[in-house]
């Protein structure tokens, strides 16, 4: 990803339909999109699918997009819709995979001391840098180290609510949860999150 | 008064539901006395903004490194 693809005297705009022709920019792509589908799915052949069908999708309407982060961004908005239209579907199917009460199975991370209240060291400290002052590649391949970090019932949800930006009546129906199951999930995954992302970024910034 | 396990659950219900003004309230309060939950209160909306920027900025960190290697680009 961090490697150069493009020899120095190639053209920096290239058209989006080049883009899909690079093998490098395209296998890139489609690991990250994977990535993102399996976690969301929780299953390899229906992700693959998803993936397969937003990247067509992409091609047959390429020529609007010059540039390759709006491609990107555009396929990922795709992918993001297969997502949906997969999740809202499987709820009229038989729920042999529902994860109802897994929240009571998933231990909370041990922030807190027998009386409810933070330990010293897991205490969260302010953030020093604005999230919206974040611009550095590495960050987000520590974002994505915690969220396959988190168990899996967790970091779906916490994806369809913060990413996908389904409401929480979409994604108590979609993977038939209760809606309290779903905050406790959610509160789950944002202490492990933001505890990671503490951990293993705004606690390096800070310290340097 | 609410311990900080029960404050950050009802901190983390606020971005799926509309909080009562006594549970509003209830958060004031303890966040008054509590530093770990004041900034557990910002972080649990940067966390929405980092995950909504998510694939975004994996556009753009890939267009970053072309750049990068291609010198500056003339166009945004």
């Amino acid at each position: 990803m961090g490697e150069s693809v493009l020899p120095g005297e190639a053209p920096v705009e290239q058209s989006a339909a080049s883009h899909l022709t690079d093998p490098v920019f395209l296998d890139d792509l489609r690991r990250q999109m994977l990535k993102f589908a399996v976690l969301q799915l929780d299953n390899e052949v229906q992700a693959e699918d998803a993936v397969q069908e937003a990247l067509i999708g992409a091609l047959k309407n390429v020529a609007s997009f010059e540039r390759k982060a709006a491609l990107k961004t555009w396929v990922f908005a795709i992918l993001k819709h297969k997502i949906t239209d997969l999740l809202r579907y499987r709820q009229r199917w038989v729920d042999v995979e529902k994860p109802s009460d897994s929240a009571d199975d998933e231990t909370l991370p041990s922030v807190f001391d027998t009386r409810g209240f933070w330990h010293q060291e897991d205490r969260p400290n302010r953030w020093a840098q604005p999230v919206e002052a974040i611009d550095d590649a590495h960050f987000w391949r520590v974002f994505e180290v915690c969220l396959e970090d988190l168990p899996p019932a967790q970091g779906r949800v916490f994806m369809m609510r913060e990413f996908i930006e389904l409401d929480s009546d979409e994604i108590c129906q979609s993977i038939d949860i209760s809606a309290s199951n779903l905050h406790v999930l959610l509160h789950r995954a944002r202490l492990r999150l933001r505890r990671c992302l503490e951990e293993h970024w705004f606690c390096e910034e800070a310290a340097s | 008064m609410m311990n900080c396990e029960q404050a950050t659950r009802l901190m983390s219900d606020g971005r799926e539901r509309d909080l009562t003004i006594r549970e509003r309230a209830a958060i004031k309060m303890h966040n008054l006395l509590c530093v770990g939950c004041r900034n557990f209160n910002v972080q649990v909306h940067d966390l929405g903004r980092i995950a909504r920027r998510y694939a975004k900025e994996q556009g753009e960190e890939t267009t970053n490194s072309i750049r990068d290697s291609t010198g500056p680009s003339s166009k945004e």
